[in-house]
């Protein structure tokens, strides 16, 4: 176990080498965040003096070894544009992203989990053509579309929900909190539903998928032959044997949906870490690209070794080795 | 062997069990009937295709759509399951009727131990408290003989052999201390010398607990050592029964004399191995009059107008024949 804790550490420092290589790449090649800094009417002295002031002047390589040095000291450096630590700024988001991702994916779960053992045990029913052809329009319909009509229906029209904001929080530890008040609630519901909708129906799927193939196995049949009710013979015995890739695809879309909720975000302007990366990657300010895809990158590896630890809990032929 | 007083235990009438397909209707069980004594082993027997397995499952209400049972009846203790609702079935299931399934090594839930798909049959069927469920699973584990039971339970499926699942299987089977156990094909995806072992097992558990059993399988030797009765299935239909002993020395129906020829018999290596004529006709398209004409050494005229019912012979045999045989004759 030890053993294998250790060589899983080693194998995910290496990737966020390697991501980190390929973000300062791309970002040493992308644009002159210089001029991000200086005012319009800087005199040339005043540019080369800025670029020094950022460390601009040096190599590549210096400017990379400086970045992994500090990187690893937990300085991802200032903002150009706020003056503030980007982590800092990042992290501030952080929760707010977080908090309506996790409502989207137990709203995702708590849907696709029941509608896809249902439609995989009784694939021949009207009740489960409906529910596929829900999930057809789940995945088919864009998350912008589906937001903008949410807000159409229940904030204008009905006037249930509001259309914009996190709403009342509460500060615990440091960390702004909106899933504490009825109000936060509120607000949350609609960013949080337009954000499930098409992970709801890729689990729903699977999980239909993976009871169709559980069910014609021998041991389910047994499980009836022993005087199981219908229910445990889904849930205990078919249920289990199906989730091996819903939790698959449900940590590749747990770590897409913090990472990449920008859309939804901006819909409902949720103040999240995506609107920020949006406004980040306008204005050229690097620091804080860095640090969200840094950040990106870690959330995948400790996503992934947590998929891997469930995996073994599930299956006892599953190894950590 | 069974005596005639004995009352029945499982008395089935006239089961029709149909399956319902795109290509047409499928006949598995095309008016089957038989009884069976409490303690008495029956041997179900006929060629893949032939609707054994079917029966076991029409028993338990396990047939599942497009499959149907479409009529007759089905009396445990007088009580017709063909009627039964869901719920009743399932205290039945496990309870009073357990079946044990062809392939060990796909008939245990993977990712429970052998301990808790043990203690499942138990939870459902009794009002023991886990000390006691568990005392007696370690027991019926010992019983199948599985050493070191104790710790055997914490194990999983895979990590035993096919040999071991299959006792594990039993053990199963026979928890709830059940009056009938149908065993369908229970040795056919074992090794050989681990068959005879199984079969040794299941006789002397089915002894000890007075339990009865249906065994289901397409081996005529290993019914003949088992089986107090043997039902001959063709086409979903009752060809022969009657007692083991009778039935093999010398049976009444051409199709069964068929199976018997196909036994290999080491002691005449000379003799070419005899085998049935032909194949089982497509059940969903049968053909006037007997099922079993156009593979039947013995078929005349009338086998393709009139279809044989079945009738006493000699001794307890009875066949579905115009033209049985008569003993010492061969086919």
């Amino acid at each position: 176990m030890f053993g294998y804790l250790l060589k899983r550490m080693i194998q995910m420092s290496l990737v966020l080498w390697v991501v980190s290589v390929i973000v300062f790449l791309m970002m040493s090649f992308t644009g002159d965040p210089v001029f991000m800094v200086v005012p319009i009417d800087a005199t040339d002295a005043e540019i080369a003096q800025a670029r020094r002031i950022l460390g601009l002047d040096q190599s590549v390589l210096v400017q990379y070894w400086r970045f992994i040095s500090s990187l690893v000291q937990g300085d991802f450096g200032n903002s150009y544009v706020f003056r503030q630590p980007a982590l800092k700024l990042i992290l501030e988001r952080l929760p707010a992203t977080v908090e309506m991702v996790l409502v989207a994916m137990a709203l995702a779960l708590v849907v696709a989990i029941p509608l896809g053992v249902y439609a995989g045990a009784n694939p021949n029913s009207r009740i489960s053509r409906i529910i596929m052809a829900g999930s057809l329009l789940g995945i088919s319909l864009p998350g912008f579309w589906v937001g903008m009509v949410l807000i159409f229906l229940f904030a204008v029209h009905w006037g249930i929900f509001p259309s914009s904001g996190r709403g009342d929080t509460v500060e615990i530890f440091g960390l702004r909190i909106s899933l504490l008040t009825a109000d936060g609630w509120r607000h949350i519901i609609l960013p949080a539903l337009t954000l499930s909708l098409a992970t709801m129906a890729i689990l729903l799927r699977m999980t239909r998928a993976g009871m169709m193939e559980v069910g014609r196995q021998d041991f389910m049949k047994f499980a009836r032959a022993k005087g199981a009710t219908r229910r445990d013979v889904l849930y205990k015995h078919g249920l289990k044997n199906a989730l091996i890739p819903v939790i698959t695809i449900f940590g590749l879309q747990l770590g897409d949906l913090i990472a990449f909720a920008t859309i939804t975000e901006t819909i409902f302007s949720w103040p999240g870490m995506g609107k920020l990366l949006i406004d980040s990657i306008y204005r050229a300010d690097r620091p804080v690209i860095v640090v969200y895809l840094m950040l990106v990158a870690l959330i995948f590896v400790v996503i992934n070794f947590l998929v891997d630890i469930v995996y073994t809990l599930i299956d006892p032929r599953i190894a950590l080795k | 062997m069974a005596g005639k007083a004995q009352p029945k235990l499982l008395e089935v009438r006239d089961l029709r069990t149909y399956f319902h397909t795109f290509a047409g209707t499928v006949r598995a069980v095309n008016g089957v009937s038989f009884d069976i004594a409490a303690g008495e082993v029956m041997g179900l027997v006929g060629e893949s295709g032939g609707g054994k397995s079917v029966v076991g499952f029409s028993i338990l209400g396990l047939i599942d759509s497009p499959g149907k049972i479409e009529g007759g009846e089905i009396r445990l203790n007088g009580e017709d399951l063909v009627k039964a609702g869901e719920a009743r079935l399932r205290e039945i299931r496990g309870r009073e009727i357990s079946m044990v399934f062809q392939d060990p090594m796909t008939s245990l839930n993977p990712l429970h131990s052998i301990g808790r798909q043990m203690d499942e049959v138990l939870r459902l069927h009794s009002d023991l408290d886990v000390k006691t469920r568990h005392a007696a699973c370690v027991e019926m584990l010992e019983n199948v003989g599985i050493s070191r039971a104790e710790e055997r339970l914490k194990a999983y499926p895979h990590q035993f052999s096919g040999g071991m699942r299959q006792r594990v299987v039993i053990a199963i089977a026979l928890l709830a201390r059940p009056r009938l156990i149908i065993a369908d094909e229970p040795t056919t995806a074992l090794d050989v010398t681990i068959q005879s072992q199984i079969l040794k097992l299941m006789r002397r558990q089915i002894a000890k607990k007075g339990a009865s059993m249906i065994l289901v399988t397409h081996d005529l030797a290993v019914v003949s050592e088992m089986a107090n009765h043997i039902t001959v299935l063709y086409c979903g239909n009752v060809v022969e029964r009657g007692r083991t002993r009778e039935l093999i020395e010398a049976p009444a129906h051409p199709y069964t004399r068929g199976l018997i020829d196909s036994i290999p018999d080491l002691s005449n290596r000379h003799e070419r191995l005899q085998q049935i004529p032909g194949t089982v006709p497509d059940i969903r398209n049968l053909p006037k009059g007997c099922n079993f004409r156009d593979r039947c050494p013995r078929a005349q005229a009338l086998c393709g107008e009139v279809e044989p019912s079945l009738t006493a012979q000699r001794g307890s045999l009875s066949a579905a024949c115009h033209f049985p045989l008569r003993p010492g004759k061969r086919a």
